[in-house]
């Protein structure tokens, strides 16, 4: 009875309101769609770190013969220097650090650059002897790739330790970039969504003050008078919301798994549709309890005694 | 039933109280009309009572309870005990006379069937047993002001508030109205009822209390609208006023009559 009362109650609100009702929709939409791209951005990130700081190695590159680099002399490293090096990669202080190490000769990286540049004309103007000989660290965290270029960097024969993880960097705070931006529209986008809800309400409340004005006399208890309202608000909001995770599931399924996946080629390193699943009911409960705060916020003027 | 110890009511932005430690006392059963100018704290009684005020100063209890006491989630239980009706009749037009009554037990969260056996009886009660499907502007004053007694007693309170219920009525209509209202009153409900009609009052002769700028004057068993008697009270004690009528006919100096238009007129409201 009573329920069926209030939900009527909730559906001539919404009828009466239309235009209202349809505008909080569209700007929840919008601003629930910004945060879960935000959310998505983050987690790409994420997933990118995981992927590529795992393979990505610290190369300690020697020196050969046409390298003129403070430590090298235009002079190729030495069996013992390459030994030195070695020995200190076993030594007690480093060994725990390292996960594995593999060396790499002159013809094995004419190998690896003949295979990666096989398009390209420069492989016919490159001979073994150009390329560094080297060691290829894999470390258990690759957060400690300092440690190493400081206790390597300056042996004799050593001409570059190279962290190959620097070369993602600009792509993370890129994508850093692109979220903050994101979440930044979106806390403002949020802020003009529960004004307008909260707007939205008083004009309904408005519309019927007749009504809650009877109400209050004849001794409807506050709830009952709120929660149509709340209803109302939570209802538009969660419409809004659940077009904003389609779109955020759309997005993964479409342009990231579709659209980058196939360009990009690395499939593994890309969130998938777990992710924008995840994503989704954040959004419906950020939604909700947005609208039910700020409707409940709007029509509790209209129940003070 | 209903006490006020010493209320005070005063609102802000008007330094003088719309009522000045007002002090009574109703018991169950009785009817009591509130007469006074316009702006004298009729409705600001009113509303007290209701608790849709909080007094400045002093104490209410109504159907004992202390109303300071009363906490804010616990109003609208406390109002499902009043019953009120008002000079406008402030029904719902666009619902029907049987969903009009329907809607206070709807709302307080009454059964169907409760509501399907209340109503009409209640409608039958105050004479529109034939009228149920009417919409309120298909009704004539009268009637209207009918259909919110129905509305005010059908859940069966046990002190009704009539705000000048007569006010925008025909006297042979009020003297329908009044026999309602006597009528709800013989069957035990305290009635309160603010008004200016004389005549009602007068011809009633019941309990009046008569409030001048927010001080009881007059406080008369089986009273008339203007008294004849020396009221009782004897109090007023600070400044220059010089409460009307309290005294014999020859003693009402020019001087208070004059005072009488009140400068707050309206305020209460």
């Amino acid at each position: 009875m009573r329920f069926s009362l209030i939900m009527s109650e909730v559906a001539h609100g919404l009828r009466r309101n239309v235009s209202m009702v349809i505008s909080v929709v569209l700007v929840t939409f919008i601003s629930l769609t910004f945060v879960g791209a935000a959310i998505l951005l983050q987690a790409q990130i994420g997933q990118m770190k995981g992927y590529w700081y795992d393979r990505a190695q610290v190369a300690v590159y020697f020196c050969t013969a046409s390298s003129d680099l403070k430590n090298c002399n235009s002079t190729e490293a030495t069996a013992a220097q390459k030994a030195a090096v070695k020995a200190q990669l076993a030594s007690a202080a480093l060994a725990p650090l390292v996960k594995r190490v593999e060396f790499e000769s002159h013809d094995q990286a004419f190998e690896r650059y003949k295979t990666q540049f096989a398009d390209s004309q420069f492989a016919n103007f490159v001979s073994p002897e150009f390329l560094n000989e080297a060691y290829w660290v894999n470390l258990k965290n690759p957060l400690q790739a300092d440690v190493l270029r400081e206790s390597l960097g300056s042996l004799p024969g050593v001409e570059e330790v190279k962290d190959q993880r620097k070369y993602l960097d600009p792509i993370f705070s890129a994508l850093n970039a692109a979220s903050v931006t994101a979440i930044s529209i979106a806390s403002l986008m949020l802020v003009a969504a529960a004004l307008l809800i909260a707007t939205t309400i008083r004009l309904s409340a408005f519309s019927r003050r007749r009504e809650l004005g009877i109400m209050r006399l004849v001794g409807a208890s506050n709830r009952f008078i709120q929660t149509p309202f709340i209803l109302e608000g939570v209802i538009s909001a969660l419409v809004g919301s659940v077009l904003a995770a389609g779109a955020v599931v759309a997005i993964v399924r479409f342009f990231v798994q579709g659209f980058l996946g196939s360009t990009i080629q690395t499939g593994t390193s890309l969130i998938g549709m777990t992710d924008a699943l995840l994503v989704a009911p954040v959004l419906l409960l950020i939604g909700a309890v947005l609208a039910a705060a700020s409707a409940g916020v709007a029509i509790n003027r209209y129940l003070k005694v | 039933m209903i006490r006020f110890d010493q209320v005070t009511k005063l609102y802000s932005g008007n330094a003088r109280p719309a009522l000045n430690s007002v002090s009574l006392e109703i018991l169950k059963g009785e009817f009591v009309f509130l007469v006074g100018a316009s702006g004298s704290g009729k409705s600001s009684f009113l509303r007290l009572v209701l608790k849709e005020e909080r007094p400045s100063s002093g104490h209410i209890h109504v159907l004992g309870q202390e109303l300071a006491r009363l906490a804010n989630r616990k109003v609208p239980y406390f109002r499902r005990n009043l019953g009120v009706v008002f000079q406008d009749f402030r029904l719902l037009p666009q619902k029907s006379v049987f969903a009009n009554v329907a809607f206070t037990l709807q709302v307080t969260g009454r059964s169907k069937g409760f509501i399907q056996e209340a109503v009409p009886d209640v409608l039958k009660m105050v004479g529109l047993a034939g009228k149920a499907s009417r919409l309120p502007h298909e009704l004539s004053g009268g009637e209207q002001q009918r259909v919110a007694i129905a509305r005010a007693i059908v859940n069966r309170p046990a002190i009704l508030l009539a705000d000048e219920p007569t006010g925008n009525l025909d006297p042979l209509t009020s003297a329908g109205i009044m026999t309602l209202l006597e009528r709800i009153s013989a069957s035990g409900t305290t009635v309160i009822m603010a008004t200016h009609d004389a005549g009602i009052v007068d011809q009633m002769q019941r309990r009046v209390i008569e409030l001048v700028s927010g001080q009881i004057v007059r406080d008369e068993r089986q009273g008339g609208y203007q008294t004849q008697a020396i009221p009782v009270q004897a109090f007023q004690t600070a400044g220059t006023f010089i409460p009307p009528f309290a005294g014999t006919d020859a003693e009402i100096s020019a001087g208070a009559r004059a005072s009488t238009p009140d400068p707050n007129e309206g305020v209460s409201r």
